[in-house]
């Protein structure tokens, strides 16, 4: 890491302003919504969600992501009552300032023209207001088609939500809660929401080219979605594509274990580290930033091991400072040659 | 083939289930794992000695290649189908629900083989399990006592009879029919262990299931003191499916099967003084089933938390364990290290190791051979003394592997 370019670069040189973004999630009534909410944001295991019931109005709650992102999370009950509230009364207050619209569709829907109609009428409402907001749109439960039409149907589907989507650039995704595609769809939301996510990945390649990583995985705390990921010629080359989303999986299921055995809360912190040594790779996860989990995978070898696992402790304060820039570290030049050093023992 | 080193090749996430079906008898034998079946062996041929009238004899026939047996009885849809697909096939438990009723006698051995995926594993011939025997399915609606079977091909080489009983259900039927087989088998196989499960017992409350529990030991107790059998080896487990509470029963069902568990728990012990670990498991990676423990008491949570970390390793060792390529591996080997990968490493075998925030408690794992590992549950703070740690683990797998070692020599 090139201190100099660090200065010219540095985001503490930019006036900070609060970075509240707003996301809207609508849908139709029983499409899932406040389910994959409970399930990406407040841990519940899909099996939970049954105990759900209707939401009411809207659900306001935030969450704190890194780099200051606070997510301004609505989850706007989808009975027909509602969303005329929304269209009417409520225009101006539920639409400006909205950064993101998520928009769940249920494949199982008997009357999908209706919900196109609604889609339409959320979507004029949106470019009136925020005509900057980005869309995404997510079929949801896939699970209850036959895999062999899941593709077809959801094409279709596709095709017929996009072209009412007016100028809205509207990014698809197929869900469920039941697999680990609902991770998929949530990181590559979130992934586009970060701040300064440019500058985590170069630090992170630049990293992982220090210590020899095959890959470099950050997570987000409590969702442990992966924010961003960086991986070398090696492990690109890895023949499991949908790694980042099961990776997710796995370690959420298994904190929901460590809840139940340190009676801790499930949205607490669960564990510091993890490290595993194998024949074929290593890998570690460490707690890095205050909202990150930093997850690596080496090729064996207890010293690069050993080696890696110190860089990444000292290049953490080096990433706090990305994560919550508030406070500008002021150590930053020894870190890099501490770094370096190390990595030549 | 190795399966925390690999991964098992199905994903637990989607919850499909691509297992094989239920299938014969395979014959799997492997040189690395102590076979059950040569204890098996060694045991009838000690007790022939004692009594050569009561020994039982080598069963007949080809299911009955000598490995230990376990029988699972009970009334009809009291779920032992359920019980053997759940623990050995790795079924959902939900999934148990379509499974249909079990009209012949279903001989399971022990192993799993993945359908699908990688030529990599199809040539190593699937995964097996550290224990070797065989797992009779037998319908509840047939009478075995119909002379028409033949008793010693049943009862012959029985490891244990497990004894399936509803108690959502009325038991007091199974009850009966469990002391009348009791009452038949005991003149002539007196060492039958008999297991009974008191099972669905998940939408109980606690103070009920031990009200069942106490009421059922009572009515067999009776019955057979009244027919003059005393101290019958009968033993009592509360199960379900739907959480850990029947691996937990078969590893007690499976521990007394295994004849040098007295050394392996020694092992333990010391392990777990020498290095501070609250909980020490020797697990069956495959089935999760643990072969021994400890003496201090097994308490379910440390079970569930060992028990979900071996599914971690496998799940991501099944993400990352790809074969890479030679010029990397080489390339690995080369300058500055200009060692063997394997050169580079410490430890051979699989370890890993978190460290939860709860104290810094750490829970560690570490692989014994292909079929076993073991996972301790450390004391808080332990973290800091972690080479010591690691140095003390070492010694016991050694020393698990010797007690292994010699248990074959004496074939």
């Amino acid at each position: 890491m090139d201190p100099q370019e660090e200065s010219v670069a540095s985001p503490a040189s930019e006036p900070r302003k609060q970075k509240k973004k707003k996301v809207l999630l609508m849908g139709k009534s029983g499409s899932g919504k406040s389910s994959m909410r409970s399930i990406i944001f407040s841990n519940y295991v899909a099996k939970d969600t049954r105990r759900l019931g209707a939401t009411i109005d809207v659900d306001l709650s935030h969450v704190k992501f890194l780099g200051n992102l606070t997510l301004n999370l609505w989850d706007c009950g989808g009975q027909d009552a509602f969303m005329e509230n929304y269209l009417s009364q409520q225009r101006a207050h539920v639409f400006s300032n909205v950064g993101v619209l998520i928009y769940v569709f249920d494949i199982e829907s008997r009357d999908f023209d209706r919900d196109l109609l609604t889609y339409r009428s959320i979507i004029a409402a949106l470019s009136q207001f925020s005509p900057s907001a980005s869309v995404y749109i997510l079929i949801h439960k896939m699970d209850l088609v036959v895999p062999t039409q899941r593709e077809d149907i959801y094409n279709d589907r596709v095709t017929l939500i996009q072209s009412k989507s007016d100028n809205f650039a509207a990014t698809p995704f197929a869900t469920s809660i039941w697999d680990q595609s609902l991770y998929k769809a949530w990181a590559e939301i979130i992934h586009d929401l970060v701040p300064n996510l440019d500058k985590i990945e170069t630090h992170l390649g630049r990293l992982g080219a220090i210590i020899m990583a095959e890959e470099i995985l950050l997570f987000e705390r409590s969702s442990f979605l992966v924010v961003s990921s960086w991986a070398s010629s090696i492990g690109k080359q890895n023949p499991t594509t949908d790694r980042f989303e099961r990776l997710s999986n796995i370690i959420k299921n298994f904190k929901q274990t460590t809840s139940r055995y340190t009676g801790l809360p499930k949205s607490s912190e669960q564990f510091v580290l993890m490290e595993m040594k194998l024949q074929t790779f290593s890998m570690f996860v460490i707690k890095f930033t205050t909202n990150t989990y930093l997850a690596v995978v080496l090729p064996p070898g207890e010293t690069t091991f050993n080696c890696a696992m110190e860089n990444c402790y000292i290049a953490r304060t080096e990433f706090e400072d990305l994560d919550s820039p508030a406070k500008k570290s002021a150590d930053r030049g020894a870190t890099t040659s501490g770094a370096t050093t190390s990595a030549e023992t | 083939m190795n399966l925390l080193q690999n991964g098992r090749r199905r994903s637990k996430q989607d919850g499909t289930y691509n297992g094989p079906a239920r299938q014969g008898p395979v014959r799997h034998i492997s040189t690395a794992s102590l076979s059950l079946e040569r204890v098996y062996e060694q045991n009838r041929a000690i007790a022939q000695k004692k009594d050569a009238a009561t020994a039982p004899a080598p069963a007949p026939g080809p299911a009955a290649k000598g490995k230990p047996r376990l029988l699972l009885m009970g009334q009809r849809r009291s779920g032992k189908s359920s019980i053997s697909s759940v623990v050995f096939h790795k079924m959902p438990p939900n999934e148990t629900l379509f499974l249909e009723s079990t009209a012949r006698v279903q001989k399971d051995s022990m192993q799993w083989v993945p359908k699908n995926e990688n030529i990599y594993n199809m040539l190593m011939g699937g995964y097996s399990s550290f224990m070797d025997f065989q797992v009779w399915d037998f319908p509840g609606q047939i009478d075995f006592m119909d002379p028409t079977f033949n008793l010693d091909a049943i009862f012959g080489e029985i490891g244990a009879l497990i004894w399936v009983i509803d108690a959502q259900d009325d038991y007091l039927e199974a009850v009966n029919r469990l002391n009348f087989t009791v009452l038949n088998l005991q003149p002539n196989y007196p060492n039958v262990n008999v297991e009974v499960f008191i099972h669905k017992v998940d939408g109980l409350s606690d103070d009920f299931r031990l009200d069942i529990q106490r009421d059922i030991m009572q009515r067999i107790q009776d019955e057979l003191s009244d027919n003059g059998v005393e101290n019958a080896p009968i033993n009592f487990h509360l199960t379900s499916i739907y959480d850990h509470s029947i691996f937990e029963a078969f590893s007690k069902v499976i521990q007394k099967l295994i004849p040098h568990l007295p050394t392996l728990e020694a092992l333990l012990n010391n392990l777990c003084r020498a290095s501070g670990f609250e909980k020490a498991y020797l697990f069956d990676v495959l089935s999760k089933i643990y072969i021994a423990t400890d003496s201090s008491p097994v308490d379910m949570p440390s079970y569930e938390i060992c028990s979900d970390y071996i599914d971690v390793i496998v799940d991501i060792s099944e993400i990352y364990g790809w074969a890479r390529p030679k010029e990397y591996i080489e390339s690995l080997e080369g300058p500055p290290w200009n060692h063997k990968l394997e050169d580079q490493v410490a430890c051979k075998d699989a370890e890993s190791c978190i460290v939860l925030s709860d104290g810094r408690r750490p829970i560690m794992l570490r692989e014994v051979n292909k079929y076993l590992a073991l996972v301790m549950v450390g004391k808080e703070g332990s973290y800091s003394k972690m080479c010591v740690i690691t140095e003390n683990v070492n010694a016991t797998v050694g020393g698990l592997l010797k007690a292994f070692e010699i248990t074959k020599a004496r074939k």
